[in-house]
């Protein structure tokens, strides 16, 4: 597939946006629970306004892809069918109850409701924070699936793709939480910081996993399927088209394999390996230096790895334009 | 009711003929424009809804050369339709027909990658998507002769290569055409039950026995007389009076 920038930034940029959130109410809910030290109210608004920020950002890339960006609303219309529309509608709705949740933390709002037989009050913000993890999930789900329900492309058909979704947006989430948390709140830096270490390498192993799967993938289609002629020896003589077109665009990713193996290793290194060390280095340290550095080296590796994603998808529809294949 | 096109391995000679209606019809009709960019630039690129392409089947010099026409198949279970976002997309209930509304979609291409056929193409002008539409514009005018009523490329084939109808219809000329000549449809792997169909290569070949040669069913037998002149003497098939 050719990998288009828009659903890359869209991918990467609301997954750190999920992971920042799912860290602040990881860090609210071991709170809660006396496990972690109480932190101020700023500490929760100011990250989910950046993990807003990302979100936002994720969305104004979203744009760029659609031919008819001022259609946009349309595409919540089909949620009963389409993982996309569904996407359309878990986002938004996401944002909102995180911004109700940093809204609730910001003017303090923050009444108990009920308290648990244990004695755990059970805040406002708990119940709100709840919903909102409760979307994040169910959007990493829509955005794994817009991919991974598409049978025929088989490097997407799998479980990996949503679970590699919720890792790499969770790690890339966690590790900018414990930047933030080295300079609003230091005393969580080893936790965040442990956790991000935790689903980095988790992601690792989601990644090494995806790429052993589809490097074993035996395509279904063969050319003798997609024309019906059971023949060993068919070469394409005609295309049927002199330049090109949207089928040669859209599907191929115009590269060589060798620069495909250097994006590979890069992304291996700069998601995983660096981040590793450099989270080692922040975790001991607390320096918010190492942890800004290991999120960015993250993200610039984790776009590589989405554009690989897609890169090295291939679709059946490519049977058909062998000369480009 | 399913309508879709037939279309016959054994006949296709490749002439094009058909692509060049489709654009000629659609690119002005409700499904238009089709657009071309760069068209006498050095990478001209366009939209159509039929393309017909070319495979050399065997090793040289054992080699056929067969022309493979393809559209949209308006599979019966498309796989392209409940991806759409925006429900653009839709399959016809009346005569199972894929469309697009051109008004509703917003261009996310998500039903090109749901499409294991390769049959819709994005078009750079209007920022849609677009496909074959099997002529529906076309195919109900009452304006139109019954002859005329018939999708463009059908028409335009000058070897009958392409067949239209109903293949629910167990008695139409498709499904007796895809019964009886071994019809199949293309990637059957995937279950999407592709609507068109397509007839494959036969080998036709002419056995004249012996007697045939005598004019064994000659009529002209009937009354006792061999066929003149003699069967030694040069003759023209199907011309000479006998
Ligand atoms: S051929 Fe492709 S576009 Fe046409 S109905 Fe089937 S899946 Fe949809
Ligand atoms: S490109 Fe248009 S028709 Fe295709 S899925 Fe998107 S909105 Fe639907």
């Amino acid at each position: 597939m050719h990998p288009a920038f828009s659903v890359i930034f869209l991918t990467t940029l609301i997954g750190v946006g999920q992971g920042i959130f799912l860290a602040l109410f990881t860090v609210e809910s071991y709170a809660a629970f006396g496990l972690l030290p109480v932190q101020e109210d700023s500490y929760y608004a100011i990250g989910c306004a950046l993990s807003l920020l990302f979100l936002i950002a994720g969305l104004i890339a979203s744009l760029f892809h659609l031919g008819r960006p001022e259609r946009a609303w349309r595409s919540a219309a089909q949620w009963r069918t389409s993982w996309l529309s569904r996407e359309v509608v878990a986002l938004p709705a996401f944002m909102g109850a995180l911004a109700l949740y940093g809204l609730a933390h910001l003017i303090g709002f923050n009444p108990t409701l009920t308290t648990l037989p244990s004695g755990t009050p059970v805040t406002v913000t708990l119940i709100l924070g709840t919903g909102a993890t409760l979307l994040a999930f169910a959007l990493f789900l829509c955005t794994g699936m817009i991919y991974a329900c598409l049978r025929f492309i088989q490097a997407w058909h799998s479980p990996l793709t949503v679970i590699n979704y919720v890792l790499f947006g969770g790690a890339s989430g966690f590790t900018l939480a414990a930047a933030h948390a080295s300079i609003a709140a230091p005393d969580l830096v080893i936790f965040l910081a442990g956790w991000a270490l935790v689903i980095t390498l988790l992601g690792l192993t989601g990644w090494l996993a995806s790429r052993t799967r589809n490097t074993r993938i035996k395509p279904k289609s063969t050319l003798p399927t997609a024309i019906g002629i059971k023949h060993p020896h068919i070469a394409q003589a005609s295309q049927g088209l002199m330049g090109g077109s949207f089928n040669t665009r859209e599907f191929f990713h115009g590269n060589t394999q060798k620069m495909l193996q250097g994006l590979q290793g890069f992304s291996f290194v700069c998601a995983f390996v660096l981040p590793t060390v450099l989270l080692v280095i922040g975790l001991s340290s607390a320096s918010s230096g190492w942890l800004l550095t290991a999120f960015i080296c993250q993200y610039a590796g984790l776009l590589a790895e989405r554009w690989l994603f897609f890169a090295q998808a291939r679709h059946p529809q490519n049977l058909y334009y062998q000369a480009v294949a | 009711m399913q309508l879709a096109l037939v279309i016959d391995l054994n006949v296709c000679v490749g002439c094009h003929a058909c692509v060049i209606n489709c654009k000629e019809w659609n690119t002005s009709g409700t499904a238009g424009p089709m657009t071309d960019l760069n068209p006498y630039g050095k990478d001209p690129t366009g939209t159509f809804f039929n393309r017909v392409q070319t495979f050399e089947v065997g090793t040289f010099p054992d080699t056929e050369v067969v022309h493979f026409p393809k559209s949209c198949l308006h599979c019966e279970e498309p796989p392209c339709v409940p991806v759409c976002p925006t429900g653009a997309s839709y399959k016809r209930v009346e005569d199972g027909i894929v469309l697009v509304n051109y008004d509703q979609c917003i261009g996310c291409k998500y039903c090109s990658w749901a499409c294991p056929y390769g049959a819709r193409e994005f078009d750079e002008t209007q920022r849609v998507m677009k496909k074959c539409t099997l002529c529906v514009d076309r195919i109900y005018d009452t304006h139109l002769t019954e002859e005329e009523r018939r999708p463009a490329c059908v028409r335009a084939c000058p070897t009958g290569a392409r067949l239209f109808g109903d293949i629910h219809d167990p008695a139409s000329e498709v499904s007796i055409a895809i019964r009886e000549s071994g019809g199949y449809p293309l990637m059957p792997e995937w279950g999407t039950q592709p609507a068109n169909h397509y007839l494959p290569r036969r080998k036709t070949r002419l056995r004249i026995r012996k007697d045939e040669l005598d004019r064994a069913d000659n009529p002209l037998k009937i009354d006792g007389q061999l066929p003149t002149p003699d069967r030694t003497a040069p003759s023209l098939d199907d011309i000479a009076s006998w």
